[in-house]
């Protein structure tokens, strides 16, 4: 018989949704990691057999069952080999189809992210296991997400695992008094895996929107789980806030179009009242953080009709505000822009030509170039253009910015 | 686990040992060592010589060749040790964090390879 392209597509994307959440139970059962994803891994293969008929009715409780067993089989014949699994092995009699507590399979997701967003993992490693093992993307997608070769992102997982092994990495909720820095750890995790995903600074078009949505699930998952956190509400609602925007950042030849120039009815206005309503219950709770700062920012753009009707000042005392968590170049830079844009563009030139560690950072010399054009400095502005095109990495960005470098030259202004 | 804590310090901002620093540093590692054996997780520590006093051997192709000084020059130099066992490495990092140089050098956590 065999399986049609859609009927593939659509178990594989069942597989991708309880990935999560049936791993999660297996570590559980298994108190294995890796045992957990091979079980889970045949599991799957065995489902594109048997589900030829149809996709069951309780596809997670299907996978568990039909991983568990597979579990078993591993550990017997890995029994003459580990002495320690006869232990586990002895417990494991009878499975059964209903085995799965949503209150302990929850934390069991908690101690996955958790684990995978541990600080003694590097950054970069913890972004990939957490969007191999949490959210089950298959390593050629994450390796093409981020433009790295499938063996260098394989290997970068493998890393990762053995340091959890080799370093005796503990499967575990932080406590009470880590929580809060391990938490900081988790969001920024989940930022980097939105923000690859939402500047799209080249790559597969599917693949980075499926980003920002993995983002925004596991985000969602982390509220759920640890309730009534006001960072993470704040890093919530700034996603929500920024993605809403995305029907109105491409053209018709998928390049990019700026703040200023999109059109705002175009705008999920619905995503925008979801984000608004988060960020106002992070900021009841008066925890007060840097990604509801951000989050205040894209609220003020995004209830805003348009450039010149956003509250500039508001958005420069809010990067103020944020450079006491963050001050970084990026968002000094940022701050200066928004300088510029409620009406003092000498002061932000000013600080912009003070800013160091950004020269190969295309978006400096774009911001300058237009601040430049602004001021009359075609000269300058032409530069800071050829600066920009030659720093970026994306064919659509270089698109738009020599585009405006010809209409600085047509005359009609950067 | 067994983990290693090693101790790197810049040698130059060191006190010296004579001084009221020199001491203080001294009787805060004598109250650290105290601490984790009587919680049972100490199972060795030394303090090393400063890198004056090092000596690098190395043997290429059967030649010997002894130099003075450490193996490499570094901003900070390995000043000491200690051999811990904990549960994992959550613990072993919160043990590294009570070591006296965290504060103003690094301690660097590397877990024992276990021969089987």
């Amino acid at each position: 018989m065999g399986l049609t392209e859609a009927s593939r597509t659509a178990i594989e994307a069942v597989f991708r949704e309880e990935h999560g959440l049936v791993l999660a139970g297996l570590i559980r059962f298994t108190g294995d990691i890796q045992l957990a994803e091979d079980s889970l891994q045949d599991a799957c293969v065995a489902a594109l057999g048997a589900w030829e008929g149809g996709i069951p009715d309780q596809p997670a409780a299907w996978l568990t069952t039909a991983a568990k067993r597979k579990a078993i089989d591993r550990i017997r014949r890995a029994r003459t080999l580990r002495a320690k699994y006869e232990t586990i092995a002895h417990d494991l009699t009878d499975v059964e189809e209903d085995d799965m507590d949503p209150e302990a399979i929850e934390d069991e997701r908690l101690r996955l992210i958790f684990t995978c967003c541990h600080p003694a993992i590097a950054p970069d490693a913890r972004v990939a296991l957490t969007l191999r093992t949490v959210c089950g993307l298959t390593t050629p997608e994450i390796a093409s997400a981020f433009l790295i070769s499938e063996p260098t992102m394989a290997q970068r997982i493998v890393r990762a695992k053995r340091k959890i092994a080799d370093a005796g990495i503990p499967y575990r909720v932080p406590d009470r008094d880590e929580l809060p820095d391990r938490l900081d750890a988790v969001l920024s995790v989940i930022y980097l895996i939105f923000n690859e995903g939402y500047s799209a600074s080249s790559g597969d078009e599917l693949i980075r929107s499926s980003l920002t949505a993995e983002a925004i699930r596991l985000c969602t998952v982390v509220d759920t789980l640890l309730p009534e956190r006001a960072e993470v509400l704040g890093l919530l609602a700034l996603m929500h806030l920024h993605d809403a925007r995305t029907p109105a950042r491409r053209d018709e030849f998928g390049d990019p179009i700026l703040l200023p120039d999109q059109n705002r009815e175009l705008w999920d206005h619905e995503r925008i009242a979801d984000g608004l309503m988060l960020l106002d219950r992070a900021l009841d709770l008066e925890q007060p953080g840097p990604y509801q700062i951000q989050a205040a920012i894209a609220a003020l753009h995004d209830m805003a009709p348009g450039t010149d009707a956003t509250d500039w000042d508001q958005i420069v005392v809010l990067y103020g505000s944020l450079r006491r968590y963050l001050d970084t170049p990026t968002v000094q830079l940022n701050e200066a822009v928004a300088i510029a844009m409620a009406g003092d563009r000498r002061e932000a030139l000013r600080r912009i030509d003070a800013l160091e560690g950004l020269a190969q950072y295309p978006y400096l010399h774009a911001a300058r170039a237009s601040l430049l054009a602004d001021e009359g400095d075609t000269e300058g502005a032409e530069a800071a253009y050829l600066a920009a095109i030659d720093l970026t990495a994306s064919a659509p960005e270089r698109r738009l910015l020599m585009r405006k470098l010809g209409s600085l030259r047509d005359g009609e202004g950067g | 686990m067994k983990y290693a804590l090693l101790i790197y310090e810049d040698e130059a901002t060191m006190p010296s040992q004579g001084s009221p620093e020199g001491q203080d540093l001294y009787q805060k590692y004598l109250s650290f060592t105290k601490d984790i054996s009587e919680e049972g997780i100490n199972r060795a520590g030394e303090a090393l010589h400063g890198t004056d006093t090092a000596t690098s051997v190395r043997l290429r192709g059967g030649e010997l060749s002894v130099t003075d000084g450490p193996f490499a020059e570094t901003k900070e130099q390995l000043g000491g040790f200690y051999l811990i066992e904990v549960d994992d490495l959550d613990k072993a990092i919160g043990v590294a964090s009570r070591v006296p140089a965290a504060e103003t050098g690094s301690v660097e956590i590397r877990p024992l390879v276990e021969w089987v």
